[in-house]
């Protein structure tokens, strides 16, 4: 329940542009605190602070980038170490993958992954990048977020910029029942030939006797 | 040639017509041949594919997994986290402690919790035990579907060395339900560190003698060697992972790139081949049993004596709202977790990524253009586990 407060939350900001400023705010806060606990956990060692604070400094760099390419179009929501999570409306995501993919080396998705929020009525979709190509962005996950309405999901596919979400995006299809427009095969790929029944990871499909 | 050839057919054709039959040509189409691979054949696990063949070359590829779907990430929003821990093991009991440590590691971030070093080295040796057991396993199977039946006995015999140690450990041949989030289950019993020494050390010797009659056979070669090339830029285009990623020149694993637990203390090389091809995706799985030995042996040498092997949990956890991921190497390559959480004590999403279902889409891009006697050395080499990928 808290969840959904945070991301009804998250949408309001969306929706209002001037509001990324506290939202940068909230994470350098947060980014400070990491670096804190890492400090007082990690005396002895200082080779890995170091380590720790160069990560950072990666995913600063990131946001500032993207959002100085796309102001207004995208929306930090956070950042740990080694993790980012980037909002962008469905209209934008094309242009904002491919500038993921040619500017900073984000070549393949690891996994695509649909949440449903019946209570704001969306269904959140993530794609988690990262990168096989440049060395320093191993072990970062970028994860690229968009939202689609629960009655009529439609979501332009990233097929045409990552090969690797198309299997991917079919189970997000059978699944959640979100349509990827440009996909070829939205079909059924995981469940049972003879599947009638709604999508199943919907939360208002119930497993039988609970 | 084929001037004398057409005056041939022509004549022929000729004949046909003064005989008052009708002459039917050969469509595109008919050429084809449909073939259903699985999924009832052992060969190919619980998964079917669907070809097309023009006489010997595959021209159609079509995976159709599903087979063994049962659900795990719809089970996981009715279970608390702990409870989670037995059914997440199911798709691969062979690697059952690989597949719950990246769950454990995820759930310890929800929930905010540490574990104690002594328990993170436990689980980081039952992990790479584990992983021999896979591999192991795997290399039986790729054995026997080239022909080679010595190489299905003996990975079989010596996968057992390492399932006496896994039992010994976590009291389990196969599902240990050993990691759980705050640490290991139990500490190690009485012994075991000899014990491990002793069959590593043996299974180190054991393993010149696989590449010997197995890695070194001219026939083996012959069936991979420059089979089903797979280059660098098309592995990174298909986001493909674990040793078919490695086997095309990329040295990616997760446990360097992004050391979690114990592993940035651990010293070794991530192992990779140049050649791209189902030699290399063979090899890279030997090479990287022979890494694990040294690992093992630093992970038993660096352990501390004595300490807690498990943070104590409250009965039914609360996980913190927010979500995480997190990711381990398995025998099939990176595995990852994201869990989200509405701070109950039970997940609101779970999402398993695996290798398995990563690696499928390499295999229409592999099998198109290759010929029929190919595909098994081919559909092997990408280290499948169909019922990982079906989840």
């Amino acid at each position: 329940m808290t969840d959904t407060k945070i991301e009804s939350n998250n949408n309001t900001k969306i929706e209002s542009n001037n509001n990324t400023k506290i939202e940068s705010n909230n994470n350098t806060k947060i980014e400070s605190n990491n670096n804190t606990k890492i400090e007082s956990n990690n005396n002895s060692g200082s080779s890995n602070l170091q380590i720790v604070e160069s990560d950072l400094k990666i995913e600063k760099s990131f946001y500032s980038e993207l959002s100085s390419q796309f102001p207004d179009k995208v929306q930090l929501v956070y950042t740990k170490p080694n993790r980012i999570k980037i909002y962008v409306r469905p209209e934008n995501i094309i242009e904002v993958a491919f500038f993921l993919k040619s500017h900073f080396g984000l070549d393949h998705a690891e996994s695509v992954c649909g949440t449903d929020y019946p209570n704001e009525n969306v269904i959140e979709v993530i794609y988690h990048l990262n990168s096989y190509s440049r060395e320093e962005l191993f072990q970062m996950i970028f994860a690229l977020s968009t939202k689609t309405d629960r009655n009529s999901s439609y979501l332009p596919s990233l097929l045409p910029v990552f090969k690797s979400v198309e299997y991917h995006e079919r189970e997000t299809y059978e699944m959640l029942g979100v349509y990827f427009k440009g996909h070829p095969r939205n079909e059924r790929f995981l469940l049972p030939e003879d599947w009638a029944d709604i999508p199943p990871l919907k939360k208002d499909f119930r497993i039988k006797g609970r | 040639m084929t001037n004398e050839f057409s005056e041939s057919l022509e004549k022929k054709l000729e004949e046909t017509t003064k005989l008052g039959l009708e002459v039917v040509k050969e469509a595109a189409e008919d050429r084809l041949m449909k073939l259903s691979v699985g999924p009832q054949h052992p060969g190919s696990g619980h998964f079917r594919f669907t070809i097309k063949l023009d006489g010997d070359y595959i021209v159609y590829c079509d995976p159709d997994p599903g087979y063994v779907h049962r659900g795990e990430e719809k089970m996981c929003e009715y279970r608390n986290f702990i409870q989670n821990i037995p059914h997440l093991e199911r798709p691969v009991i062979h690697d059952s402690t690989n597949i719950t440590y990246s769950y454990s590691l995820a759930v310890e971030e929800l929930l905010g919790i540490d574990v104690p070093r002594r328990g993170q080295f436990i689980r980081a040796i039952a992990s790479e035990l584990n992983r021999q057991v896979y591999t192991l396993y795997w290399l039986a199977i790729y054995g026997i579907f080239l022909g080679h039946s010595t190489m299905f006995m003996w990975p079989a015999g010596d996968r057992e060395l390492f399932i006496d140690l896994l039992t010994a450990l976590t009291g389990a041949r196969v599902t240990h339900a050993f990691n759980i989030p705050g640490g290991v289950r139990n500490d190690i019993p009485d012994g075991f560190k000899e014990k491990c020494l002793e069959y590593v050390n043996y299974f180190e010797k054991r393993l010149k003698e696989y590449e010997n009659i197995f890695y070194n056979n001219p026939l083996f070669r012959q069936r991979t060697e420059n089979v089903g090339i797979l280059t660098k830029d098309d592995a990174i285009n298909l986001g493909v992972t674990g040793s078919v990623l490695r086997a095309s020149g990329v040295a990616y694993d997760v446990r360097k790139v992004e050391p979690y637990d114990v592993y940035n203390e651990i010293d070794f090389k991530v192992q990779y081949m140049k050649t791209c091809d189902s030699f290399a995706r063979a090899y890279v799985p030997f090479l990287d049993m022979r890494e694990s030995c040294h690992i093992i042996r630093q992970l038993l040498d660096k352990m501390p004596e004595s300490g807690e092997v498990r943070m104590k949990l409250q009965s039914n956890p609360k996980g913190v709202p927010g979500e995480a991921y997190k990711r381990v190497e398995s025998g099939r390559g990176a595995l990852s977790y994201y869990i989200v959480s509405d701070g109950t004590s039970r997940p609101y999403r779970v999402k398993i990524s695996v290798g398995s279902f990563r690696n499928i889409l390499a295999l229409p891009h592999l099998l198109v253009g290759s010929r029929l006697g190919d595909m098994p050395s081919i559909y092997w080499a990408l280290n499948y586990w169909p019922v990982e990928a079906d989840r």
